[in-house]
């Protein structure tokens, strides 16, 4: 793990070397060194990844990003992370979600807090902040996008958003200066990112004791938002290769009937 | 086409046959997800089951939630209403069967088949005549009164008072903790 | 021409059903015992591809709009409308939501690539000639209503492309401003299309209701299409006529059973891309919810879309660009009144056939083109005007070469007839 960072970071430099003029062109995205498990045909999620990456979420991202589209009842669900449906009624109640007007009428409790509940496997998860020009103030104008979609929102899927986490620490080229109240990312169309570094080592403990430097977080959560973003996938793969099967069969079946058909026959 | 021998016949059409069955088998299959969108999606199922706090409804009070789309009546009823409810003979009620499903489909409609505890009826609001939703503490018997066509329950849930055929359904439901419950 | 029908009603039922309306007869007719030439090759397979994916994109589209909520308002979820979660309700909460929609986004990539198969092998195997000019014509009718189908489809999913791609396609046609003067029809026209000033709600709701109407209208232009080919008989790829009945076989069990097949082979290429790539022609920015006040930076239509995009941008002036975009289309038409060969099948016409593969290659560089940004130069080639020799290409195939060649060629001699030319087999010219 720390030779493919160390290489990493050498193929980072000898690929940002060369344009000296900042010109500002993201680099080749990075592949982490394990691969993804979810990909090809016949690739799932591994479980204890998804959990690890929800984990690295909970603890890190979701103080600015949501994650509106996962309702918590999919985190029970086959091809997801696999809680328990104990666990996943524990996860829902430890968030607060909206209630609704009490009794009285009230939307804010005496403070003019917002009325809030315990969550339950139908809510979706509560957004760090109430509303975008809330999230803006907080985060220096600029407005941390929801997680549901980012892995099939952005070019390159799962590899770009593991470069984006894992390309803070690449060396600043010459020449080029960050603009100020941003990040240098040279993943990053232009550069200059808005989101300061999320991850260092050590940030999330894993109770299994994998792991945990910043490509191992970023791994994990990449994981996590890759289901987060799909999370039939297991279920596509797993039809697909059934339906391209019996696919094949079919046409050669069709295929034979054919020449049978027109055995007799000159064409 | 040239003829052919029986035996000739049955090879070629074997493989036709065998065709054929394996594209119906395909076509089957295909149908299934075009048929099966049309049932409750997870988003629909994850609100099958509903919780409900107890803690702020008053003796006496009637409150009224959302349960699987129609009303469900969670009442705390105070003890004469109790008293009431148990002095009724299941032979005076119009609907002897306790249409309860936490019990057997015959158990008869004594008061005490009709709640988990006697202080708490959880009933579900839809009249068992065409569907309206009865109105809380109106009628003769203190229960609800139907204003669509005049059907009456009780403070047990029970028909007292036509044209509705069927005591008020109790859903599937239990006590998480004593002010808790899930219902669903 | 398929002759007089050969059906005889076996049971009571049938006669009783045949002397009121003759649905069996006409599907014996046209299905079971059609005449059809014998020498029909791969490339005849689409027309019944086509079918298929017609009734694949029909059936998968009505039980999607049984979840869709065709609406820009906001819901539940903030930055987003109704309308883009309802897709994502699609995807992860209605059973086998993506199944459907995977179906339905990438079955209209599968339609188009199998109509463009169909338009080239019309104009290779010169389908479009005498006496089948209005066959030709129908077909150029589907294919608009396709585009409009299409364009109109990708707009409901309300998402960053879609709201950009209406935006940019309605503004077109504003560009009639310009020849209107102070009537302004453009604008009015843009707004009348909009309802509203710009791409929006309304938009999206008469999009919704225009996409579940048109492939019926398609559907119904099919039944035309293939009546007019019934009438003189299906082309052939020797473009010679049909002679006599040792020319033809009967459609069923010989065409139903080859095209079944390749419908097959076609379903294992749709299959592939719905389970293992299915975003693959797709655009990641349509998984952002549209925003009017932010810009994607490239707006790109879908891959089908792209040769004719290429078209519009490499016209800098935007009146002329619609106009050349809008004219590639209705070239088409033409095309039957533009050829001046006596001989159908480009088997047969050594010169034809080589601008033919230039004109196949000049659209997929057109694709290229429209794919990349404006200001795209790779190699230090400006596509633009890669593009716009592209364009003059294409126009020039239609309007200068199809009149010019087909007087200034010397064909191949034709073979006496279908049934003569599949018996030598060994001495058929190469295609």
């Amino acid at each position: 793990m720390r030779f493919a960072l160390v290489a990493g970071l050498v193929f980072g430099l000898a690929a940002a070397s060369p344009a000296l003029a900042a010109n500002g062109d993201p680099l080749p995205l990075k592949t982490p060194p394990q691969g993804w498990s979810f990909e090809g045909p016949f690739g799932t999620f591994n479980r204890a990844d998804l959990q690890h990456g929800f984990q690295v979420y909970k603890e890190v991202c979701s103080a600015c990003h949501s994650l509106n589209r996962v309702a918590f009842h999919t985190l029970s669900e086959s091809g997801g992370p696999g809680f328990t449906d104990a666990q996943m009624k524990a996860i829902a109640a430890s968030y607060h979600v909206l209630a609704g007007p009490n009794d009285k009428g009230d939307t804010v409790d005496d403070k003019g807090n917002p009325l809030t509940r315990a969550g339950t496997p139908a809510d979706t998860f509560p957004p760090p902040f109430p509303n975008e020009q809330a999230a803006r103030t907080a985060n220096g104008g600029a407005l941390p996008p929801d997680l549901s979609l980012i892995v099939k929102a952005r070019n390159g899927g799962p590899n770009y958003v593991y470069s984006i986490l894992t390309g803070f620490h690449e060396t600043l080229p010459k020449g080029f200066t960050v603009t100020p109240n941003k990040y240098f990312n040279p993943y990053f169309i232009g550069w200059n990112i808005s989101m300061p570094p999320p991850l260092s080592d050590g940030q999330v403990t894993f109770v299994d004791g994998s792991p945990n430097k910043i490509a191992d977080e970023a791994f994990a959560v990449v994981t996590f938002l890759s289901w987060a973003s799909e999370p039939h996938l297991e279920d596509r793969h797993r039809i697909g290769v059934g339906v391209m099967i019996f696919l094949i069969v079919l046409s050669g079946l069709l295929y034979l009937s054919y020449r049978k058909v027109w055995k007799d026959e000159a064409h | 086409m040239a003829t052919t021998t029986t035996a000739e016949t049955t090879r070629r059409d074997f493989l036709y046959i065998a065709t054929g069955s394996v594209a119906a088998v395909g076509a089957a299959a295909a149908a299934w997800p075009f048929i099966d969108q049309m049932n409750p999606s997870t988003a629909v199922l994850a609100l099958a089951s509903i919780e409900v706090p107890l803690e702020t409804i008053q003796p006496g009070q009637s409150v009224t939630f959302k349960f699987r789309g129609h009303p469900l009546f969670v009442r705390r009823r105070t003890p004469a209403e109790i008293a009431t409810a148990k002095a009724v003979p299941v032979s005076d009620l119009i609907d002897p069967i306790a249409r309860n499903e936490n019990l057997p489909d015959d158990a008869p409609a004594t008061d005490a088949n009709r709640e988990i505890k006697p202080e708490w009826l959880v009933v579900s609001g839809v009249c068992t005549h065409l569907g309206c939703t009865p109105t809380a503490f109106e009628g003769d018997f203190g229960g609800w009164l139907c204003h669509c066509h005049g059907s009456q329950y009780d403070v047990a849930g029970r028909v007292r008072k036509g044209p509705a055929p069927q005591n008020l359904a109790i859903p599937v439901y239990s006590f998480l903790t004593p002010t808790r419950i899930k219902v669903g | 021409m398929s002759g007089p029908s050969t059906y005889v009603p076996q049971t009571g039922f049938t006669r009783w059903l045949d002397s009121r309306l003759p649905l069996v007869r006409f599907a014996h007719d046209t299905m079971l015992t059609f005449p059809t030439p014998r020498n029909l090759n791969f490339w005849y397979a689409f027309g019944a591809i086509l079918t298929f994916c017609l009734g694949v994109q029909i059936v998968t589209g009505i039980v999607l709009a049984m979840h869709f909520d065709p609406s820009a308002n906001v819901g539940a979820v903030p930055g987003s409308s109704l309308a883009f979660d309802s897709v994502e309700s699609i995807m992860r909460d209605v059973n086998y939501g993506w199944l459907l929609r995977y179906v339905h986004a990438n079955g209209a990539s599968m339609f188009f690539l199998a109509v463009y198969i169909h338009m080239f092998r019309g104009l290779y195997y010169g389908s479009y000639k005498a006496p089948r000019e209005v066959l030709w014509i129908l077909g150029v009718i589907i294919y608009l209503l396709m585009v409009m189908t299409a364009f109109m489809g990708y707009v409901l999913p309300w998402g960053q492309m879609s709201f950009w791609a209406a935006t940019v396609i309605t503004n077109l046609f504003s560009s009639l401003d310009q020849i209107t003067g102070g009537l302004k029809v453009g604008t009015h026209v843009a707004t009348w299309l909009w309802g509203g000033f710009a791409v929006d709600d309304p938009t999206l709701n008469r999009f919704f209701s225009l996409h579940y109407l048109l492939p019926f209208i398609i559907a119904a232009v099919v039944g035309l299409h293939i009546w007019a080919l019934h009438v003189p008989g299906n082309n052939n790829p020797l473009g010679i006529d049909v002679k006599g009945p040792q020319d033809t076989v009967p459609f069923h069990p010989y065409y139903t059973a080859k095209d079944a097949f390749y419908v097959g082979l076609f379903a294992i290429l749709f299959a592939f891309l719905v389970f293992f790539a299915p975003d693959f022609v797709g655009n990641p920015d349509n998984y952002i919810p549209a925003n009017p006040l932010v810009t994607p930076a490239d707006i790109v239509p879908e891959w089908y879309l792209l040769p004719f995009y290429a078209m519009l941008r490499s016209i800098p002036q935007k009146l002329i660009g619609v106009l050349v975009l809008g004219g590639a289309i209705v070239t088409l038409a033409f095309i039957p009144w533009l050829d001046t060969s006596k001989v159908r099948s480009n088997r047969f016409r050594p010169l034809m056939k080589q601008f033919f593969w230039l004109f196949v290659v000049d659209c997929l560089v057109l694709g290229y083109c429209g794919s990349q940004g404006v200001d795209a130069a790779p190699g230090g080639v400006p596509l633009v005007w890669v593009a716009r020799v592209g364009t003059a290409y294409y126009y020039g195939f239609f309007w200068v070469l199809m009149p010019l060649i087909g007087l200034i060629e010397t064909p191949k001699p034709l073979p006496d007839s279908i049934a003569k030319s599949v018996l030598g087999a060994a001495q058929a010219p190469a295609e």
